[in-house]
């Protein structure tokens, strides 16, 4: 038990150590230079660590913790009735369409009163996939499985908010396209 | 009795008057006639207006509240839809006969028909038919009044928007109510309704 304490408490400061070099302004960068980071935008890219200067690491904020920041603007649902590409096959695809008042519950599925199986005609809208139909023992209903009646669990809108921070994800052709160049196997 | 006491007024009534000259009782009828037209009128529209119908505790607690969240109560033109806008007809043989009807759900409120949430509820199917029988016989007219087709851009729709409006609803083979049930209030079980 004591052992793991003395462990945790030498990686702690470790990593104290290291969070405090980085936020320390490199020494090239002039007081005056550096930004007063209150002045930041939340949305500006955050690439790299900005440079703090003391009692100012904060936050993620951008502002002190008893100022409040001017809410940002509320992003727009994208409204194109475009496919987006999925990131890999399994993907639950994202609506591409304001879903604004649209009820689903108990009483009613605006969803499905377009993407039903005998809605699709109509609609032309997509049909759910076969999936849909399964129960949990992989039996198929006639009727999409109550485990999947809260189409919003994994389809969703997506706005034209700028990220928050920058996303590396690579899908898995990318990592094969990656690894045939490097002449791995 | 009965009989008597009419045959007694009739006479009175049928007889010609002895005082009043012809010119007195016409302009005395023509501003009578006015004072009941205007009353009738007045009360007429007094009961138009959204404040009358959510004065009653039965539609402010249940459609005027689900109304708040939706797009025809605060939208970015600042056009606000009231329940008369929605749901009596402008012109006036129509609107008497829809007044006529309405007296009917004044007696529902002093019974109590859907006085708790719960019985508004239960309620709600049969209630939401008789607006979408009423809108489909009238094809729409009340979001008409306000939504015309003649001026819609379908540039400025969306696809599927677009999609919709210039084939099913510009041949006239289905009607706004057919596709957009709902957009001011919450849906009963919608189960056997044609579409959903
Ligand atoms: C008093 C006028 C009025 C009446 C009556 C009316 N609407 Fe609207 N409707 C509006 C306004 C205003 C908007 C919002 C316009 C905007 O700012 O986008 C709107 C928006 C809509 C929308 C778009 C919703 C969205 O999310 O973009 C639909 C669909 C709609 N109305 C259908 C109907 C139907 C169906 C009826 C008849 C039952 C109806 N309206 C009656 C004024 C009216
Ligand atoms: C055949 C079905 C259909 C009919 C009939 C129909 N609509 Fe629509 N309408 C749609 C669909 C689908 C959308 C887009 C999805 C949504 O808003 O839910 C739409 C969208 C709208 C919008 C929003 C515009 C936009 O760009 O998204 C308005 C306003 C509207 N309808 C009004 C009306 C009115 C008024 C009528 C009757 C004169 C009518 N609609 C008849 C299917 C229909
Ligand atoms: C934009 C049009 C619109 C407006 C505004 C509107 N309604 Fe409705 N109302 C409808 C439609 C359409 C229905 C038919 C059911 C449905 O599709 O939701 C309905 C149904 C109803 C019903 C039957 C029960 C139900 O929920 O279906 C009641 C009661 C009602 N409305 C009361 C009101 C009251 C009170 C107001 C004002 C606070 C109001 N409505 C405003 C369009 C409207």
């Amino acid at each position: 038990m004591i052992y793991l304490r003395i462990v945790l408490m030498a990686l702690m400061t470790a990593l104290l150590a290291a969070c405090s070099e980085q936020s320390n302004p490199p020494a090239n960068v002039s007081q005056a230079e550096s930004v007063p980071v209150a002045e930041v935008s939340v949305l500006a890219p955050v690439e790299e660590p900005l440079p703090l200067e003391d009692g100012q690491a904060a936050t993620l904020r951008g502002a002190a913790l008893n100022t409040d920041l001017p809410a940002p603007v509320m992003a727009a649902v994208e409204n194109t009735d475009l496919k987006r590409a999925r990131q890999y096959p399994m993907q639950p695809p994202t609506i591409p369409h304001k879903i604004d008042g649209y009820q689903v519950d108990l009483n009613a599925n605006k969803c499905m009163s377009c993407h039903a199986r005998s809605r699709t005609g109509e609609s032309q809208a997509p049909m759910v996939s076969v999936t849909h139909f399964q129960d949990r023992d992989g039996n198929f209903l006639a009727e999409i499985s109550p485990r999947r009646y809260f189409c919003n669990q994994c389809h969703v809108v997506q706005t034209d908010a700028r990220p928050l921070v920058g996303n590396s994800f690579e899908d898995y052709y990318q990592l094969t396209e990656k690894a045939n160049q490097e002449g791995g196997s | 009795m009965i009989k008597r006491f009419i045959r007694k007024y009739w006479s009175i009534l049928r007889k010609p008057p002895v005082h009043l000259s012809l010119g007195v009782l016409t302009v005395g009828g023509f501003m009578a006639g006015i004072i009941f037209w205007g009353g009738f009128n007045t009360a007429l529209e007094v009961t138009n207006t959204e404040e009358f119908c959510v004065s009653c505790h039965e539609m402010r607690d249940n459609p005027f509240a689900e109304l708040k969240t939706t797009i025809h109560y605060s939208n970015r033109s600042g056009v606000r839809a009231t329940c008369p806008d929605c749901h009596v007809p402008h012109n006036w043989t129509d609107k008497i006969a829809r007044k006529m009807a309405a007296s009917k759900e004044v007696w529902g409120k002093l019974f109590g028909t859907i006085s708790t949430r719960e019985k508004f509820l239960d309620k709600r199917r049969d209630l939401a038919e008789h607006e979408w029988e009423r809108l489909k016989a009238n094809d729409s007219l009340e979001c008409r009044n306000c939504h015309n087709f003649e001026f819609m851009d379908f540039t400025r729709q969306s696809t599927r928007a677009e999609q919709q409006h210039s084939t099913a609803l510009a041949s006239g083979e289905k009607t706004c109510i057919d596709c957009h049930k709902g957009i001011a209030h919450e849906l009963p079980d919608m189960a056997g309704v044609e579409g959903w």
